[in-house]
């Protein structure tokens, strides 16, 4: 535990190894970050994670069902799957806290049955960052879909593959880069969730207090202009990051397929 | 016993498909113009489409019977389906895509071997490219390759010489017919190209807007030119069975025997005492009542007429019978006039030896058969 280390000889006042450059470089971070401002950055991260891992598989079936199903009630569908994006976030949160909370319909019945608790929880921000999310992540899967030529599964079906395999060996593969793309826009777009999170689930430092409900709360406080910087930065960097990461997986995804 | 046993209706859109056809011929070729309902046939019979009525059998197994509402899905068929643009997985190997149907077929009906398939399509220094840097005629190959290790009891070919250059066509031709006399699996061809037919099909079915127009033995149906009318392609012509009897080097030259007499052709890779398919067109034939003499053809067949068909325009064409291949000759109305071809009259029939092109001359088989 690197971190717990360099906190503790911050404490004790001991001087690092300069030649250990990478516990040096650890250091300067908790360093440069507060514990609280440090807290705040891992929650993020994981509210960002468990949001758009969780959403990963609805969303690839929801995309499938828009783009290749015919049943009644599939505009509705749509419609209702990118709401979020046209509507104020503070509107959904609203909406959550109205259903999800301890007792909304759908929250007492988790909590009872499943022992499932969204309210003031980092669940609670990982869902609502998840639902404001989605619509991307349906979107760039949808348009992949589309962009998948029927004539190669129908090829597959004529080979003998169950339609099943025909998705899990065919579709899903060639649907590869786009499933990435939606996954990276659902990570960015749940590293700046703000206005549904802090309706649901407020803005509990060390529980819901994520990246940008910390930067908010240090301006509104005298002298947090520094600390809503440094985080700024950070929120640009892992942006970034996350970015770049796509890039190159769906570059090398596609220097494969056409080479 | 019957291969294929076909008879649909299907509309679609403007266009409305009613066929029926039989045949247990080893390559079947659909024929006939774009538009004419044969690539809605091979999709019916593949599973892609649903007929609107009918019923389709493979072998004796009904597969589509909309009157009893069976209708086996594609990946139950064991329909091996070759299309026009290959179709492999961009996302997989050479090797991959070939053996892509071995994972679906039951184990104790995997009969075709890897390697066997490999070597009969000369595909093996491909196995480890991938699809997006293949040529053409290499994709195709892969495609029937990919096809045929799913041990399907059918093959489907549509078009699928249709996209390629007239180098990669003859590239491909040769495998083709290797298959149809060495794999053991009966193929349907889609095809709108006369030379392409001759040189494959055991049967002939020509469709028409929709309809059949005619079925039958290849050799048949290929000397008919009126069976062609409406599909716009007017290119009737004799298909014989010969034999390399010997090369003339010095010449350049080929000669082949056939029932109807010898036939001299441009210089053959065949090795002698090799079988192969001759294709005579019938605008490349003159007739002539009396043996000709100082003449610079090298090609004279006696015979008989054995029927005058109904004029086309100027042109008439004449069956001929030449010591059992029949033959057919184009010639004008005013010939057939002057000379008084009729029925049961003795001919000769004038063929230049560089009337042989590429097109007419199929792929030797092997002398021993």
């Amino acid at each position: 535990m690197p971190a717990i280390e360099a906190i503790a000889d911050r404490e004790t006042g001991h001087a690092f190894d300069a030649s250990i450059s990478r516990q040096g470089n650890r250091r300067l971070v908790t360093d440069w970050l507060s514990p609280e401002e440090w807290t705040a950055v891992r929650l993020s991260l994981k509210v960002a994670f468990v949001a758009m891992a969780a959403s990963l598989v609805p969303g690839i079936a929801i995309a499938l069902l828009l783009e290749r199903g015919r049943f009644w009630g599939r505009q509705f569908l749509d419609v209702l799957v990118h709401l979020p994006l046209v509507l104020p976030p503070v509107v959904v949160g609203w909406f959550l806290l109205i259903g999800f909370g301890r007792r909304g319909p759908i929250g007492a019945f988790l909590a009872e049955h499943f022992g499932i608790v969204f309210s003031f929880r980092w669940t609670g921000a990982a869902l609502a960052c998840a639902i404001m999310g989605f619509p991307l992540l349906v979107r760039a899967i949808r348009l992949s879909i589309a962009a998948v030529d029927r004539k190669l599964e129908d090829a597959a079906g004529t080979l003998g593959a169950h339609p099943v395999w025909v998705f899990a060996a065919v579709t899903l593969p060639l649907i590869v880069p786009g499933i990435i793309a939606g996954m990276v826009l659902s990570f960015a777009k749940a590293m700046g969730e703000f206005g549904a999170t802090i309706t649901f689930v407020s803005n509990i430092p060390g529980e819901t207090q994520t990246i940008p409900s910390a930067i908010y709360t240090y301006t509104q406080v005298p002298g947090g202009e520094s600390g809503a910087m440094r985080l700024t930065l950070v929120s640009i960097v892992v942006s970034v990051a996350a970015l770049w990461l796509s890039e190159w997986l769906a570059r090398r995804m596609r220097r494969r397929i056409h080479a | 016993m019957t291969v294929l046993d076909v008879d649909i209706r299907h509309a679609q859109g403007a266009f409305d498909l009613q066929a029926r056809f039989q045949s247990d011929g080893k390559l079947t070729a659909l024929f006939g113009p774009s538009g004419s309902g044969k690539t809605t046939m091979v999709n019916a019979i593949g599973g892609l489409l649903r007929p609107d009525h009918g019923h389709i059998a493979v072998q004796g197994r009904v597969l589509v019977d909309t009157k009893t509402g069976i209708f086996v899905p594609k990946h139950r068929r064991r329909i091996g389906y070759v299309f026009q643009e290959g179709r492999l997985f961009p996302h997989l190997d050479v090797r991959q895509n070939l053996l892509f149907g071995r994972w679906f077929t039951p184990r104790r009906e995997r009969k075709t071997g890897f390697g066997n398939v490999v070597e009969l399509l000369g595909i093996g220094h491909l196995l480890d490219r991938w699809p997006a840097t293949l040529s053409g005629g290499e994709k195709q190959r892969v495609a029937i390759g990919r096809a045929l290790l799913a041990d399907p009891r059918l093959l489907l070919m549509d078009e699928p010489l249709a996209s390629l250059d007239e180098a990669r066509k003859a590239e491909i031709l040769p495998y083709i017919e290797r298959l149809r006399d060495e794999g053991g699996v009966p193929i349907v061809l889609v095809s709108h190209s006369v030379p392409e037919i001759a040189r494959l099909a055991t049967i002939v079915v020509v469709l028409s807007e929709g309809r059949v127009t005619a079925s039958g033995a290849a050799s048949e149906i290929l000397r008919h030119t009126n069976l062609f009318r409406q599909t716009g392609l007017t290119e009737s012509g004799a298909l014989i069975e010969a034999q390399v009897l010997r090369h003339e080097d010095g010449f350049g030259l080929t000669v082949l025997q056939a029932r109807a007499g010898t036939l001299t052709v441009p210089l053959l890779a065949h090795p002698v005492g090799a079988r192969m398919r001759v294709r005579l067109r019938a605008r490349d034939i003159i007739l002539s009542l009396q043996e000709p003499q100082g003449m610079s053809a090298l090609n004279v067949l006696p015979g008989l007429i054995s029927s005058v068909d109904e004029p086309e325009g100027p042109s008439v064409d004449v069956q001929l019978d030449c010591g059992g291949d029949a033959l057919v000759a184009r010639v004008t109305r005013k010939s057939v006039a002057e000379l008084g071809l009729r029925p049961g009259l003795p001919v000769h029939a004038i063929i230049k030896s560089i009337a042989f092109d590429q097109d007419a001359l199929g792929g030797a088989t092997p002398a021993k058969m």
